[in-house]
C-alpha cells in the first residue's frame, strides 16, 4: 500500500507550462538532430555501407533495413515534428521512442550516452500529458488543461539530475582527478583554437582545473538548478559549460539538447512567457477552447503507469552501479561501462587483429579487418571485449561457410588507456570461437596490469 | 546572497584545483612548433626524396629509350641498373599519399605487386591498353618493368630476343616506354605540385582531418602497416593466407633485390620518424619522435626507436632473396614480420593516441 504522503505527492497539481514548453523544444531539437544526421550522410556511412553490424545482447534481430533505413529516419523526424506541435502526441511519442531506439539498437558501434538518454527520456514522455495545452491536440479537441500532476515534471528533472550527478560520480577516480586524464591528452591537441589553443590548452594546471571543475559541475548542477536562488546562476554555468565543451569536442547536438532541457527547472511564469511569445505569432486565430483546471490520470491508467514508471526510475538509479559486481578494472574490461553516464572518461585505443587457425593442422592466417568493418567500426571493436567476441564469432562463421574446417579464432590485441603504454588486451591463447557472450565476467580479458592503477568509482 | 556564496565557492574550488597542481608540476607551454616540424619534413625529407626520385626516374627514362632504340646486352644492363636505382628511391616517396599524389592515385600506378603478367602480355600482343584504367594498376609501374627487364624469358639472350626478333618485339618496346612515360609524367606532376603545395602544407598545422600533421600521421601509419609490413613481408610469408605466397615478393623477377628494396623502405620510415634529413641539412631534426618527446612521451619515443632497431636487425639477417628465404625458412621471415608488427601497435595505438589524431575520417559525434 502506498503511504499517504506519496499518495498526496502524486496528486499534487502544478502548472502545465514547463512540460508543454519542454515538449516543444524536445521536438524541435530531435527534428534538428535527425536532419543533421541525414545531411551529414551518416545514415549511409553508418547504417548502409557496413557489411556487418554489432548488436546488443538479445537484440541481434534488430538490423538496418537497407534503403528502408531512410524511411525509419523519416518516421523518426516526422514524429519529432508532431511532438513539437503536440499533434497526435501520444502516438507520435510512442513511434518516436520506437524508431529512435530501433536506430540505436541497429549497431552498437554508434553507442553514445546522449542517444541512450534520448531513448530513456522519450520512453518516460510516453506517459506524460505533454500535450495538455499549447498543442494542436488541445486546439483540435478544443480542450486544454491548466494544471497537471507535479510528478510528471519532477520526473524529467530527476532524469536530467541522474545524468549530471552520475556523470559527476564517475569522475571521482584517480585518472580523472590526479592525472587529469584524458583531458591532458585531448586539450593540448586543441592547439589550433583561437586565443586559448596555444596558451591555456597547453598548461598542465589548466587540465587539472578543467577536470576538477567538470567534476564539481556535474555533481552540483542538479541541486543548483533546483534551488530558486541559484537557478539563474546555474543556468549561466550550464550554458557556458556546454558551449565550451561543444567548442572543444565533437559532441554534436548534445550540448544544445542539455541547455534547452535544463530550462524545465525554471518556474511556470517563465514558461508562460515563452508560450505567450509564441502565441502572439498566431494570435489572430481565435478558437474557443474549454479550459479544464486539472489534468488527472484515470484510476486504471494510474494502476499501470505508477508501477511501470516506478520500476523504470528504480532501474535508472540502479543500472549505472552494475559495474560493481564485475571483477577487474572497469575502464579496461568495460563490463558495465555503457548506460552509466560515464562520459569522456577515457582515451582508449586498441589494435585487434584476428587469427583464423585450423586447429587440426595448426596452420593459420590473419584477417584484414577492413574486409568486413568500416574504419569507424574497427576503431570501436578494437578496444571493447564484447565487440571483439561478437566479431570473432562472425569471422568464425564466415570462414566456416567458406569451407574452412576445425576453425579456431584467436586474437592479437593491444590496448592503450589514458596515456599508458599499450599492453596485451585479450588472452592470445583463448579460442574466442568457443567463448559465449553472457553477462558473466569475461575471463579471457588479460587483467589490467599497468603500475598506474585507477582508483575510485 | 546564496548566489554570491555559491559563486565564491566555485571560484575557490577552481583556484584550489589550480594551485594544488601547480606546486608539483612545472609549467608547460606549447613550445613545440608544428610548423617547424612540417617545414623540416617538407624541406629536408619529402621534397629531397621526390627530387632524388625524379632525377633517377629521368635516368631510367633515358636509359629505357636507349635500350628500346638499340636492344643489346650493354643497354639492357644499363637500364636494369637505373631501374633498380629508381626503385630504391621510390621506397622513400610511396608514403606521401598527399595532395596531388592522392588526387592522381599516384602510388597505384607505381608499385602494385604482384604483377598480372597476363595483362602485360595481352597488352603487348594487342597494342591496345589504357594505363589509366584502374584495372591496369597491377600491370604497370616498377613491377611491370621488373618483368620486362628480367621476366619475359629465362636468359638474357632470350630476353633480348623478345625486343629484337620476337613477333611482339615492337609491342614490348612500346609497352616499356609507355610504362616509363606514365611513371615519369605522374611523378613530374606530383613533384611540381610539392613546390606550390609546400607553403600550404607547412601552414596547415590545425588539428583537422586535412591538416598536414594529421595527414602525415595517417599516411605514415597506413604506409608502414600496409605498404611495408603487409605487402613486403606479411603477404608473401603467408600471414594473411593459408599458405605462404612467395611469388608475391617485391621484384619477383629479380628476387635478389627484394630485401634491399624492403630495407630502403624501412630506413625511409625510420628516418621519417626520427625527422632525419635526406639531404645534408642535419641541423634541425624535428619529426614525430621529437613531437612525442614534446608531449612528454619520451617513454614511447624511445620504445618505438628501440623496436625499429630490433626489427631492422631481424630484416637484415634475412636472405637477400626473400623468395628463397620463404622457401628455406619461413619462420625467419615471419619473425621479421612479427618484429615489424610490434611497431604497428606502438605507432597506431600509442602514438596516434598521444597526438590525439583520429585514424579514420568519419566525423561522427563522440560523447
Amino acid at each position: 500500500m502506498m503511504n499517504s504522503k506519496l499518495q498526496k505527492y502524486l496528486n499534487t497539481p502544478t502548472n502545465s507550462a514547463p512540460l508543454v514548453v519542454f515538449r516543444l523544444f524536445f521536438g524541435i531539437m530531435m527534428l534538428a538532430s535527425i536532419i543533421r544526421f541525414w545531411a551529414n550522410g551518416w545514415i549511409e556511412k553508418l547504417y548502409i555501407v557496413p557489411k556487418f553490424f554489432f548488436s546488443y545482447d538479445g537484440f541481434s534481430w534488430i538490423q538496418p533495413l537497407g534503403n528502408f533505413t531512410y524511411v525509419l529516419f523519416f518516421i523518426c523526424g516526422l514524429t519529432a515534428l508532431c511532438i513539437a506541435f503536440g499533434f497526435k502526441y501520444r502516438l507520435a511519442i510512442i513511434l518516436f521512442f520506437l524508431s529512435f531506439t530501433y536506430i540505436e539498437l541497429m549497431d552498437k558501434s554508434t553507442y553514445l550516452n546522449h542517444y541512450y538518454f534520448i531513448s530513456v527520456l522519450s520512453f518516460f514522455m510516453i506517459f506524460l500529458p505533454a500535450n495538455a495545452t499549447f498543442s494542436l491536440d488541445a486546439f483540435i479537441n478544443k480542450k486544454r488543461y491548466v494544471q497537471i500532476p507535479k510528478w510528471t515534471i519532477d520526473g524529467i528533472k530527476l532524469l536530467l539530475g541522474i545524468v549530471y550527478f552520475y556523470a559527476g560520480l564517475t569522475k571521482l577516480n584517480s585518472d580523472w582527478l590526479f592525472r587529469a586524464m584524458p583531458l591532458k591528452i585531448w586539450l593540448p591537441s586543441k592547439y589550433d583554437l583561437p586565443f586559448l589553443g596555444e596558451t591555456f590548452m597547453q598548461q598542465e594546471w589548466f587540465h587539472y582545473a578543467m577536470s576538477w571543475s567538470g567534476m564539481f559541475y556535474d555533481l552540483s548542477i542538479p541541486f543548483l538548478l533546483l534551488y530558486k536562488r541559484t537557478r539563474i546562476f546555474a543556468f549561466v554555468v550550464v550554458v557556458f559549460f556546454h558551449v565550451f565543451t561543444r567548442v572543444l569536442f565533437p559532441i554534436g547536438m548534445f550540448p544544445f539538447i542539455m541547455i534547452i532541457s535544463t530550462l524545465i527547472f525554471f518556474d511556470a511564469n517563465f514558461h508562460q512567457k515563452i508560450i505567450n511569445a509564441v502565441q502572439t505569432i498566431y494570435s489572430s486565430v481565435k478558437i474557443k477552447t474549454i479550459v479544464v483546471k486539472n489534468y488527472t490520470f484515470s484510476a486504471t491508467t494510474k494502476r499501470i503507469i505508477y508501477p511501470v514508471l516506478g520500476v523504470f526510475l528504480f532501474f535508472q538509479i540502479l543500472i549505472p552501479f552494475r559495474s560493481l559486481v564485475y571483477p577487474g578494472e572497469l575502464f579496461w574490461t568495460e563490463e558495465g561501462y555503457r548506460f552509466s553516464w560515464r562520459v569522456m572518461l577515457m582515451e582508449k585505443a586498441g589494435y585487434t587483429n584476428f587469427k583464423i587457425v585450423d586447429l587440426k593442422k595448426g596452420t593459420f592466417f590473419m584477417v584484414d579487418n577492413s574486409d568486413f568493418l568500416t574504419a569507424f567500426q574497427e576503431k570501436q571493436m578494437s578496444h571493447q571485449p564484447d565487440f571483439i567476441l561478437e566479431y570473432a564469432h562472425f569471422l568464425g562463421d564466415h570462414f566456416a561457410q567458406q569451407g574452412h574446417k576445425n576453425i579456431g579464432v584467436f586474437t592479437e590485441s593491444y590496448v592503450a588507456l589514458n596515456g599508458r603504454l599499450s599492453s596485451v588486451f585479450i588472452d592470445p591463447k583463448v579460442d574466442l570461437y568457443q567463448q559465449k557472450e553472457s553477462f558473466k565476467h569475461k575471463d579471457w580479458i588479460v587483467p589490467f596490469l599497468s603500475e598506474i592503477k585507477i582508483k575510485g568509482i | 546572497m546564496f548566489k554570491k556564496i555559491t559563486f565564491l565557492f566555485l571560484i575557490s574550488v577552481v583556484m584550489i584545483a589550480c594551485t594544488s597542481s601547480e606546486e608539483n608540476d612545472p609549467m608547460l607551454t606549447d613550445t613545440f612548433d608544428r610548423g617547424a616540424m612540417l617545414t623540416n619534413i617538407a624541406d629536408n625529407i619529402i621534397i629531397p626524396a621526390f627530387d632524388d626520385f625524379s632525377a633517377k626516374l629521368a635516368v631510367l627514362k633515358t636509359d629505357g629509350e636507349v635500350f628500346t632504340g638499340a636492344p643489346n646486352q650493354t643497354n639492357l644492363e644499363t637500364v636494369r641498373i637505373s631501374w633498380f636505382e629508381a626503385y630504391k628511391s621510390w621506397q622513400h616517396v610511396e608514403m606521401y599519399h598527399i595532395s596531388k599524389a592522392e588526387e592522381l592515385n599516384y602510388k597505384f600506378h607505381m608499385n602494385i605487386f604482384p604483377l598480372t603478367v597476363s595483362d602485360v602480355e595481352s597488352s603487348v600482343a594487342s597494342g591496345s591498353y589504357d594505363l589509366n584504367n584502374p584495372n591496369f594498376h597491377d600491370a604497370q609501374g616498377f613491377p611491370a618493368l621488373d618483368y620486362l627487364l628480367y621476366g619475359v624469358a629465362d636468359t638474357d639472350a632470350a630476353i633480348l630476343d623478345a625486343y629484337i626478333s620476337d613477333a611482339n618485339a615492337a609491342g614490348y618496346k612500346k609497352y616499356m616506354n609507355d610504362v616509363v612515360t606514365q611513371m615519369t609524367s605522374l611523378t613530374q606532376q606530383v613533384t611540381a605540385d610539392w613546390a606550390s603545395y609546400k607553403s600550404e602544407f607547412v601552414t596547415k598545422t590545425s588539428n583537422t582531418a586535412t591538416s598536414g600533421v594529421n595527414k602525415l600521421a595517417n599516411d605514415f601509419v597506413f604506409y608502414y602497416e600496409k605498404g611495408l609490413r603487409a605487402n613486403k613481408f606479411g603477404i608473401p610469408s603467408g600471414v594473411f593466407s593459408t599458405d605462404a605466397l612467395p611469388r608475391n615478393v617485391e621484384a619477383f623477377f629479380k628476387k635478389e633485390n627484394s630485401k634491399e628494396l624492403a630495407m630502403e623502405a624501412l630506413n625511409g620510415v625510420i628516418d621519417f620518424f626520427e625527422g632525419k634529413s635526406k639531404n645534408e641539412n642535419t641541423g634541425n631534426a624535428i619529426g614525430f619522435k621529437q613531437y612525442l618527446i614534446a608531449l612528454n612521451r619520451q617513454d614511447l619515443a624511445t620504445k618505438i626507436s628501440d623496436q625499429f632497431v630490433i626489427a631492422k636487425a631481424q630484416v637484415n639477417s634475412l636472405d637477400a632473396n626473400f623468395y628463397r628465404q620463404i622457401g628455406a625458412d619461413n619462420t625467419q621471415m615471419r619473425r621479421a614480420y612479427d618484429e615489424l608488427q610490434k611497431v604497428v601497435v606502438l605507432v597506431k595505438v600509442d602514438m596516434l593516441q598521444a597526438f590525439s589524431v583520429s585514424v579514420d575520417y568519419i566525423d561522427a559525434d563522440g560523447d
